[in-house]
């Protein structure tokens, strides 16, 4: 219909329209990788923080100065509808001073009659105790392969960051739950 | 843009003799690439699919009128299952919810306001012969249509409880993904690919042809409001519908392929789908009445005699609505275990947005102040609308608090919230659009008498069904459940009884199309007389085949 340089100039603007349209489409994937960082940086949604042994000795150093508060820790598990296993923690509470390293056990149990491995996502309440609440080892970091009938006792070695209690969310907060629900791994079935 | 001009008018030289040769029957209607004869396929599609979907909502509120299951095993039967059980009887009640809201929202408000109105009158509005793209421009509708069918054979397939897909219009994984087997889900997806591709190049067709085919002089800030609310409606489409076809394809993957993107036991997360969801989502509202309101500012402009007051305002308020659109997507989300800092922030962004809207009603409020107001019926629904609107919009701040959603999230009123800003507003805007612009797109005066009566008969019955629904909503009674206790009987009986007063204003509408058609006066060129200012008043009623051969040129008068 119109001249040359209207349809070079439409399909100029076609094609920028197109490109936004198709950035879009990738930041929708992109924000797959982005929120998973993102709570892990912020520990949105209570999702607890992983470190080093030498980030719990400088935690260990830092609480020393902050007198001895405590925090009651329940511990919480749960199965998938589909996951044959026994689950539960050994102690159901605790109470940790700030800072101080502590080892929790659940035990898990197989019921069924063939191998299963099995995958736990994790996360503590309140949820602004996420960014607090750190884990040195966990079995929640790897897949867990149980045989038939096999029953293991699996750790959790934790402390609670001091930086705690300059935040003033967490004010008033005195019992963190700790919880884990153990699905059937993806790679399994 | 001279040189612009000058090409244009040396084209149509060339071609004079053909400006009103129509093809024949089949060639001119489903190979169409005229934007006027697409508008109108789109509003004849929007017809069909409101009655669809309208039938749905009837359904709905039968089951609704008292407490009890009545109804719902019967249209189970409907959708062919055999005997159906309690459960398969309940599952056709999340199918009935599920293409309610899918229909109302992809297939009617979308295809008429943007479709329809836009492919009309945007092209004119601006002064140009056609669309940028006009076989793009078929190949978006039949798209639509496409996705449409998909989405009706959806409700016959298995869908894992029962027949159909039943998981609202949201899609909220896992619901979507294990929780929904059977083919019924992924035609239900595939039908929003298709509309979505099908918006997606029809956003870029309207963006294309606002920036580059305006007629000499029309410039950016003396196009008609409703231009301008279709080019921040085409932004919005082109930004948010891409993210909506990556949550639903990830959606088909994870039911079909084995990802887990929105399954914990893989590292996925189903909350992130709700994120995704409303990042489209939120705007997508935006994209269903901005183009009302565009609708709503030339009506009033032309029946109070005056030009829009604020008119630069009023453009840049819906550029404003459709940016701050973007960022607040999780006030649909408070429940999901939002930190409260998190929720401080939607719930500040999103009272923002009753700034910019706030500046539109003032402005048309404005406008009618001191007007010469003649209450045409195109006018009626306007000012309808405006008070609607108005209503849908108080509840909206009210709802955008993070405290009171955890109190209200889920139940009736926001039923009733929506119901009011979409069911009520946005159609109120096409009505008004529709008795405005049809006898300038058929030729046919329509009856005024009818039309007001249309009016009336509809504005009692919306109210009817949805105030109440704001009663019902604070007593604690929840969305998307087919009974109720005893307590909630009351409320109920009445919108079920506003339903049918609102099916017999439709019926009037109807009667006065057939009478517009049959009995109606010719229409001439302007016959809303001189306030109405805008390009597709200078031409005749119906427009040729091929208008603007040769372009106008739009002086500076100083007024839009």
């Amino acid at each position: 219909m119109a001249s040359a340089h209207i349809e070079h100039r439409n399909r100029k603007t076609m094609l920028m329209a197109f490109g936004i349209a198709l950035g879009m489409l990738g930041l929708g994937y992109a924000s797959v990788p982005l929120y998973r960082i993102f709570c892990q940086v912020t520990g949105f949604g209570g999702t607890t923080q992983v470190a080093t042994e030498a980030e719990a000795d400088l935690a260990a150093r830092m609480a020393q100065s902050a007198g001895g508060v405590t925090y009651s820790v329940r511990f919480d598990a749960n199965t998938a509808s589909d996951m044959p296993w026994t689950f539960r923690p050994v102690q159901v509470t605790d109470t940790v001073s700030v800072g101080q390293r502590d080892m929790a056990t659940y035990i898990a149990r197989n019921n069924s009659s063939v191998p299963i491995t099995g995958t736990a996502t994790f996360n503590v309440e309140p949820e602004q105790a996420g960014a607090y609440f750190n884990k040195i080892q966990c079995f929640c970091f790897t897949e867990q392969t149980l045989q038939p009938g096999q029953e293991v006792r699996m750790p959790v070695l934790y402390y609670v960051d001091p930086k705690a209690l300059d935040d003033p969310n967490m004010e008033g907060v005195e019992q963190i739950t700790l919880s884990y629900t153990f699905h059937r791994a993806k790679t399994d079935s | 843009m001279a040189t612009t001009a000058d090409t244009f008018q040396a084209h149509a030289e060339d071609h004079h003799h053909d400006a009103d040769h129509k093809p024949s029957f089949f060639a001119r209607w489903f190979m169409s690439t005229n934007h006027k004869d697409i508008g109108t396929l789109y509003l004849i599609f929007a017809i069909i699919a409101g009655i669809v979907g309208g039938a749905f909502s009837g359904m709905m509120r039968m089951e609704l009128a008292e407490p009890g299951i009545q109804y719902l095993h019967t249209f189970a039967t409907w959708f062919g299952a055999e005997n159906p059980s309690m459960d398969e009887a309940l599952h056709t009640w999340n199918v009935l919810i599920t293409a309610h809201g899918l229909i109302m929202v992809f297939f009617m408000v979308m295809p008429a306001i943007i479709g329809g109105f836009g492919n009309w009158f945007v092209p004119i509005m601006i002064g140009a012969p056609d669309m940028a793209f006009p076989r793009m421009n078929n190949i978006s509708f039949w798209l639509t249509v496409a996705g449409f069918l998909s989405l009706l054979m959806s409700a016959f397939m298995p869908g894992g409880t029962g027949t159909g897909a039943g998981v609202g219009w949201t899609v909220y994984a896992p619901l979507s993904t294990s929780g929904s087997v059977g083919p019924a889900m992924d035609f239900a997806i595939f039908s929003l690919h298709l509309a979505g591709a099908g918006s997606i190049l029809g956003a870029t067709n309207f963006i294309t042809t606002i920036f580059n085919m305006r007629a000499p002089g029309m410039t950016l800030h003396k196009m008609p409001l409703f231009v301008w609310s279709v080019l921040v409606t085409a932004f919005l489409l082109l930004l948010a519908l891409p993210v909506l076809a990556a949550a639903i394809t990830m959606l088909l993957t994870d039911r079909n392929f084995g990802t887990t993107f929105f399954d914990p036991s893989g590292g996925g997360d189903p909350v992130l789908y709700q994120h995704l969801f409303w990042f489209f989502g939120h705007p997508e509202v935006y994209i269903m009445i901005l183009p009302g309101f565009g609708i709503v500012s030339q009506i009033i402009a032309t029946f109070s005699r005056k030009p829009v007051f604020g008119y630069l305002g009023m453009a840049y308020a819906m550029v404003a609505i459709g940016v701050v659109g973007f960022i607040v997507w999780a006030h649909h989300m408070y429940t999901v275990g939002l930190d409260v800092n998190t929720k401080m922030y939607f719930t500040a962004a999103t009272m923002v947005i009753a700034v910019p809207t706030g500046i539109k009603i003032f402005s048309w409020i404005a406008t009618m102040w001191g007007g010469s107001i003649e209450l045409k019926s195109p006018m009626v629904w306007a000012i309808g609308f405006i008070f609607l609107f108005t209503v849908g919009g108080v509840t909206g701040v009210y709802l955008s608090n993070g405290g009171i959603d955890n109190y209200v999230h889920d139940t009736y009123f926001v039923v009733a919230h929506f119901h009011y800003v979409l069911s009520l507003g946005a159609v109120t805007a096409l009505f008004a659009g529709f008795y405005y612009w049809f006898p300038k797109m058929s030729g046919k005066m329509h009856s005024e008498v009818l039309a007001h009566l249309h009016f009336w008969v509809f504005f009692i019955g919306v109210n009817l069904i949805f105030f109440p629904q704001h009663f019902l909503g604070l007593q604690g009674m929840p969305r998307r459940y087919p009974d109720y206790p005893e307590a909630f009987a009351q409320w109920n009986e009445i919108s079920s009884l506003g339903y049918e007063i609102t099916v017999v204003s439709i019926a009037i509408w109807f009667v006065n199309i057939a009478y517009a058609f049959i009995a109606g006066k010719k229409a001439e060129g302007n016959y809303w007389g001189e306030g109405a200012t805008t390009l597709e008043w200078t031409l005749s009623s119906p427009p040729p085949f091929h208008q603007f051969e040769t372009l106008p040129v739009i002086e500076d008068k100083g007024h839009h």
